[in-house]
């Protein structure tokens, strides 16, 4: 792009992803016709990327409040109150048309960006969490994405030191060509030392640190928010190269200052980098900025204004220093080997103004460049309900023994054992690490503390597609649940909107439906959102994504030297109790989606009765606090005795089951997938059920722990060793084949 | 027992051995930044884990041209503890105080879980609080774990009892199954001529608490502040 081009044709605003009532607005805002710079900072402050013009009209609906809350969306991430003076900062983002596009680097900066996003708030990052979504495993890029994906979240988060304590992964045609990358970061920082962005003081420095500017990444955002189609490969230099080590650094320096009082406001560089950066800050704080572009370093001779303000170079920070402490500033980021830049000032002027070789190349009232941003309430069409499948309807055709249909299951893309996923993230650095992958939720200490946090993410999109508000229940529903299995109390989540083109109705039905089950959920279990991303056009060639909005949810364990129980058996001869109903729902099973030819994916997705959850969930987590259960696990994908094996394998102790006479079909009553359950296991049973009858909790034994094998009473059985070789071999057995 | 542990642009295992360290010795160690040629007198060097340099152009490359590196050697030449661990391992073998190098694991992947190592040698300040032939469980997690040197100095490390660790199986057993990164004989962990360097692929300082899953590290740490104090 060329600063002196005359006139900005109808091309060139359509190329920008403006529509002509857009560029029309911003003529009204100018007065004028805008420079190129001006455009491009329109554009990508205008993209749904960084406007959520699409869904803020929803999103301000969610619940965002509780007495712990100390900051919700808004800010660069979330913050809540975990006692003793601590908080704790969280946020989930999405990397999913980069990560598509080069998988390695994608994933990396999705992680890198994340973490900035926490760190720039004033929280060391304590944990990496990440939930991902690929195509069918036969589709022919999907192995190579997984590949590249896996390693580029690993290669980021074990360079910084950070450790990736868990996550999920699904496999889905519809991800074929839009595969999810969503990343979430965990930090701790404490109350009095919580840094935002809003800039202040006449005059004051804003200084420019981490990285140099190179062209990299230039229209990232505009390229996320935008559909797919067949030459969407074309699109790769719009996606940023990521240096971890170079956050490492960043990461320590912006600590090492912020332990000082120097720091006004400081915010990262993520998306739209320096325009969003410097563009939030003087709209948070009611002033302007003033920036001598030539100051800005750069990595390359000649970039052009434009080229500066819309680079998404990764590793950036922006901040403004209290008078005085510019050299202090600068001395922490020179040992750490960092550029330290003052490139512009805090004006008194409202406005974003811009000079380069002495010329002022943009001239931007700030207020209504935010406030006037395109906001839509598109047309929206309800998902037309699917029928309730009945068990016997559900099951014609699948005649196979329990036994073989849990060997297949656990051995299943969406079920298989995720160890040669997590193997490759360093999980254990930081030292704190209580509860490593493969559990309910990640356990991560407090440093120097009892204290510790849960965390997890959820989602289950077969739900969503066939209703999106039941979906968007379970979503919070199961985060909040796992959680609770581990015996925490739950305290809020972060959400990430995964959704194909909102401008086609049954998308934003779907967008529509998931935010009401979601707000639903949120207010009955006071688990509200304080943090969150949006991504939209998660498309190709007309085909969305199934809805996935990915829940990030986090939750505090007093004392984790009481309070914990495993989710494995953790001694013989234990009662196996369900806590909860068991209906028998296969309506999109995974007992379905394995085995059916007719009923795959098809049906009603199981109701969620969120007063059921509560009273359920909160009297499971008593039983844990008060040491009243040796093991908690949650029921979910796969029903009740994929739940069973899954302690079983972690335990290493096997389980006789003995199946309730229900009078349902026993496939049915094994693999359903009713919400709001959990397994516990007890050498006192009779004093559970008590307490469960007393507190009006369904509750029923359902057998016995103990020996190497899971049997069902009538010879029907599966040694752990052979169920271990199938839950295992699934994942690398398919990323072995080259 | 005065302990220094080296940070490098990059380290990120720094913090977990001062906690290792300070719950064996009861006082926490130097924090010593790699620019700063004038270390103090200590009685033990650590140099931790970490991607010290990014792992750029090769791992340890880099921090082994530290301006405190060249300290670090003349302290073990003269007979100072000096324990690298990881990335440390790597640096200590750039800078030549131990011999061969590690390549990228044979797996082509990063690696982090526990594994079962065989103690080989029990007579130095790091291993004397572990029994010959003792089977320990602690975690790697690398990208270059793969031992290699040549077939003269790999018999010579035999020969001269300068393995400290072989990854092994549950049971002892040194077989292929079990060596997590391609190391040659499984080497894990080896010593200098002097037995005062160590390096090792494994975390001893991640298994240190219980709470953890495990304390299999914490007699490295417990026989160095043992050693140490009654040497000074």
């Amino acid at each position: 792009m060329n600063e002196t081009t005359p006139t900005i044709t109808p091309e060139i605003v359509a190329e920008h992803g403006l529509t002509p009532e857009e560029y029309e607005r911003v003529l009204r805002i100018m007065g004028r016709e805008p420079k190129m710079t001006e455009l491009g900072i329109f554009s990508v402050m205008w993209s749904e990327h960084c406007s959520y013009k699409s869904s803020k009209f929803w999103l301000k609906k969610l619940p965002t409040e509780a007495p712990w809350v100390i900051c919700g969306p808004g800010e660069n991430a979330g913050v809540i109150d975990i006692g003793d003076g601590k908080a704790c900062i969280f946020k989930m983002e999405s990397h999913n048309h980069p990560s598509f596009i080069e998988p390695y680097q994608g994933a990396a900066t999705g992680v890198g960006g994340i973490m900035r996003d926490v760190f720039t708030m004033g929280a060391r990052p304590v944990a990496n969490m990440n939930a991902l979504r690929f195509g069918a495993p036969e589709h022919p890029k999907t192995r190579h994405l997984v590949s590249g994906v896996v390693a580029g979240i690993g290669g980021y988060g074990n360079c910084m030191g950070i450790p990736t304590v868990g996550g999920e992964m699904n496999f889905d045609p519809s991800y074929n060509g839009n595969i999810l990358v969503n990343a979430m970061t965990v930090g701790i920082a404490d109350q009095d030392k919580i840094f935002y962005s809003a800039a202040a003081g006449l005059g004051n420095a804003v200084v420019y640190v981490g990285s140099k500017t190179g062209r990299d990444g230039i229209h990232g955002a505009t390229m996320a928010s935008a559909e797919f189609d067949d030459d969407s490969e074309d699109k790769r230099p719009t996606v940023q190269v990521g240096d971890p080590f170079t956050e490492k650094l960043l990461l320590e320096a912006c600590l090492e200052l912020m332990a000082t009082d120097a720091i006004i406001a400081i915010q990262d560089m993520g998306a739209a980098g320096l325009t969003s950066s410097s563009v939030e800050m003087s709209d948070k704080g009611g002033v302007g900025i003033e920036f001598d572009l030539d100051q800005v370093p750069v990595r390359e001779e000649a970039m052009t204004p434009y080229e500066i303000m819309l680079s998404e170079s990764q590793e950036r920070m922006l901040m403004v220093v209290k008078p005085g402490r510019e050299d202090m500033a600068r001395a922490i980021f020179e040992k750490w080997e960092l550029d330290f830049a003052i490139i512009g000032r805090v004006t008194d002027t409202n406005r974003l103004v811009l000079k380069s070789g002495g010329e002022v190349v943009c001239d931007i009232p700030v207020p209504p460049l935010v406030a006037e941003a395109p906001e839509y309430e598109r047309p929206w069409v309800p998902t037309p309900p699917s029928p309730v499948l009945a068990a016997a309807d559900a099951l014609a055709g699948i005649d196979i023994s329990p036994t073989e249909a849990l060997a297949k299951l656990v051995a299943s893309p969406d079920l298989c054992s995720r160890r040669w996923v997590w193997e490759q993230y360093d999980h254990m650095v930081m030292g704190d690490t209580v509860r490593r992958p493969g559990g309910d939720a990640a356990i991560v200490r407090v440093h120097g503390t009892d204290r510790a946090l849960a965390i997890t993410t959820d989602c289950t999109p077969r739900y969503c597609v066939a209703d999106p508000v039941q979906g968007g229940r379970q979503a919070v529903a199961e985060a909040w649940r796992n959680l609770t299995a581990s015996g925490a109390k739950p305290l809020a989540i972060t959400d990430n909107m995964n959704f194909g083109n909102p401008e086609r109705p049954e998308i934003m039905g779907q967008f529509a439906g998931c935010i009401e089950g979601m707000t639903e959920a949120c207010l009955a279990l006071d688990f509200p959102v304080v943090s969150g991303n949006v991504s939209l056009y998660n498309e190709t060639n007309g085909t969305g994504i199934l809805p996935t909005p990915a829940i990030g949810g986090v939750g505090l364990i007093e004392d984790v030297n009481d309070d914990l129980t495993g989710t494995g058996f953790a001694a013989r001869d234990d009662a196996i109790v369900v806590i909860g109903d068991t209906a028998g729902h296969l309506g999109r099973s995974m007992l379905l989606r394995v085995f059916s030819d007719s009923q795959s994916d098809a049906g009603a997705p199981p109701p969620v009765d969120l007063d059921a959850e509560r009273r359920n969930g909160d009297f499971v987590r008593d039983l844990i606090v008060n040491g009243r259960v040796s093991a908690c696990h949650d029921v979910s994908d796969g029903g009740i005795l994929v739940a069973i094996a899954e302690m079983a394998l972690s335990g290493g102790i096997g389980a006789d089951i003995l199946p309730p006479d229900t009078g349902m079909p026993a496939l049915a009553w094994l693999f359903g997938e009713d919400q709001a359950r959990y397994i516990v296991t007890s050498n006192a049973p009779d004093d559970l059920l008590a307490a469960a009858k007393s507190a009006g909790i369904p509750a029923i034994v359902v057998g016995t722990t103990g020996g190497a094998v899971l049997t069902m009473g009538d010879g029907n059985s599966i040694s752990l060793s052979d169920l271990r070789n199938a839950h295992e071999s699934w994942l690398p057995d398919y990323m072995a084949v080259v | 027992m005065k302990a220094a542990v080296i940070v490098s642009p990059g380290s990120n295992c720094d913090r977990d051995v001062q906690v290792a360290l300070r719950q064996s010795a009861g006082s926490d160690p130097i924090m010593h930044w790699h620019g700063d040629a004038n270390l103090p007198d200590v009685d033990l060097i650590v140099v931790p884990g970490g991607f010290s340099y990014g792992d750029y152009l090769r791992a340890g490359a880099l921090a082994a041209q530290s301006p405190v590196i060249r300290e670090v050697v003349a302290r073990a030449n003269q007979g100072v503890p000096v324990l690298g661990i990881c990335n440390g391992f790597q640096i200590l073998t750039e800078c030549g105080l131990l011999p061969g190098v590690l390549m990228r694991n044979a797996g082509l992947k990063f690696i982090c879980r526990d594994v079962d190592l065989r103690v080989e040698a029990t007579d130095t300040v790091f291993t004397r609080d572990y029994v010959n032939g003792q089977i320990i469980r602690i975690p790697v997690a690398h990208n270059e774990g793969n031992y290699f040197a040549d077939d003269d100095t790999l018999n010579r490390l035999d020969g001269e009892d300068r393995v400290a660790f072989r990854y092994c199986s549950p049971e002892g057993a040194v077989t292929a199954a079990d060596n997590p990164n391609g190391a040659a004989r499984n080497i894990a962990g080896i010593l200098n001529e002097g037995r005062n360097v160590l390096g090792m692929m494994p975390h001893p300082e991640r298994l240190a608490d219980a709470m953890l899953g495990g304390t299999d590290g914490r007699p490295m740490f417990d026989g160095l502040v043992e050693a140490l104090a009654t040497a000074a």
